[in-house]
């Protein structure tokens, strides 16, 4: 079973997000901010990342950074999932090492459809 | 719906497009037209099909023609499709056309625009490979709502997210308030027209692919048959056509055979003979 860790401050979000992904076969760990996703990767890298930007503590952008520097760090798929749809915000997750990118509001077919494409599903 | 006025309504919509509405399609009439009603100021659906049966109104056929029609569509629908246009059908375009350096691609049923853009784009991501080629991407639907909106060329953010990579929303879209649109040389790579697949398709010219996807399923099998029979005959002996995953030619037309190990893609055959081999 692939797991995913699901990284966003509000607890709602990470519900929808775990039954979306629950769904399709995942098995979920939960992040409420960066800092709290970088341990838990750090105990175990997981295949799949789902990555909200705007958080306490540590955000989305700035843990992906850290992530991408940890040994081991570059193996996650990683999307964001974000209500920035900004260009420039877009490219900077790009170019911080981010899989693909998803702009809130999501749904099931969306994240399916994202999941296809970088090869989760 | 009085059965008289469904009846009406079936063949009307049968003889001007060749899309079968069953008895279960009760459902779905209604619901698609009831916002025409509001639209055409009838309080009524049976009043609005009244007025198409009296008035011979072309605007009013015009809007239920559009109505009628299922214009769903992706960006890369389905995915493996265009994967295999990258990696199978466009080199050996590139091979067997080198001569004369141009080829032409059919959407037979353009929607929105999503599947001729997804080729434009594929396209342009090839360009080096394309340096100095001619390449027409034809895209045609019988619904005018849908021709607009594939020319606007403008799509909701839910649209842009189902199959469209990040990296190519990033490189071929620019943010409209919360809608996003194509840049200007992918959409100027596709050329649209109104057309009605029950009708002559000589006007069209010659095509070395196309794709008719997810549209047959509509047709009945003698429509099916009729179509593919006249899309062959605007093909060269290696051109290939592509259908939707729950789409086949088996059964419908001998004109093209399924193309070994590749699903949905379909080779020509001559009249009476065998595909061209390769």
């Amino acid at each position: 079973m692939k797991s995913f860790l699901v990284v966003d401050d509000s607890r709602v979000i990470r519900n929808v997000a775990r039954r979306i992904l629950e769904a399709f076969g995942f098995k979920i760990e939960e992040a409420a901010d960066g800092q709290l996703a970088l341990e838990a990767c750090k105990r175990a890298m997981p295949d799949g990342i789902l990555l909200d930007w705007n958080m306490p503590v540590m955000n989305g952008i700035e843990f992906l950074r850290a992530l991408r520097a940890t040994p081991g760090g570059n193996a996650p798929i990683v999307l964001f999932c974000t209500t920035e749809t900004d260009m420039t915000k877009i490219q900077q997750a790009i170019e911080a090492g981010a899989n693909e990118y998803i702009m809130k509001p999501f749904d099931s077919e969306i994240v399916e459809s994202k999941l296809t494409q970088v090869g989760l599903l | 719906m009085k059965p008289d006025d469904f009846a009406y309504f079936t063949k009307y919509i049968y003889d001007q497009t060749g899309l079968v509405l069953g008895p279960d399609k009760m459902y779905l009439i209604e619901s698609r037209l009831a916002p025409l009603a509001r639209k055409w100021n009838v309080a009524t659906i049976d009043l609005l099909v009244g007025q198409l049966r009296s008035a011979r109104d072309p605007a009013l056929q015009r809007d239920v023609v559009d109505a009628m029609m299922t214009n769903e569509s992706f960006f890369f629908r389905d995915g493996k499709p265009f994967d295999q246009f990258r990696q199978l059908i466009l080199p050996a375009l590139l091979q067997s056309r080198a001569a004369k350096k141009s080829f032409r691609i059919w959407c037979a049923a353009a929607s929105t625009g999503q599947e001729p853009y997804t080729l434009a784009m594929i396209l342009k991501e090839e360009a080096a490979k394309l340096a100095g080629w001619r390449v027409d991407i034809v895209g045609t639907d019988i619904s005018h709502e849908a021709l607009e909106r594939a020319k606007a060329g403008i799509y909701t953010q839910f649209e842009v997210q189902r199959g469209l990579p990040i990296t190519l929303l990033v490189k071929y879209f620019k943010q409209q308030g919360d809608k996003w649109g194509i840049a200007p040389e992918i959409r100027s790579a596709v050329q649209y027209r109104s057309f009605n697949l029950l009708s002559e398709f000589a006007s069209l010219g010659a095509f070395d692919v196309i794709f008719c996807r997810n549209v047959l399923i509509y047709f009945d099998q003698k429509t099916k048959g009729q179509i593919l029979d006249r899309m062959a005959k605007l093909m060269p002996a290696d051109g290939v056509l592509y259908l939707g995953g729950a789409e086949t030619v088996l059964g419908v037309t001998e004109r093209f055979q399924p193309m070994p190990g590749q699903r949905g893609i379909y080779q020509v055959v001559a009249p009476g003979g065998a595909a061209k081999a390769g």
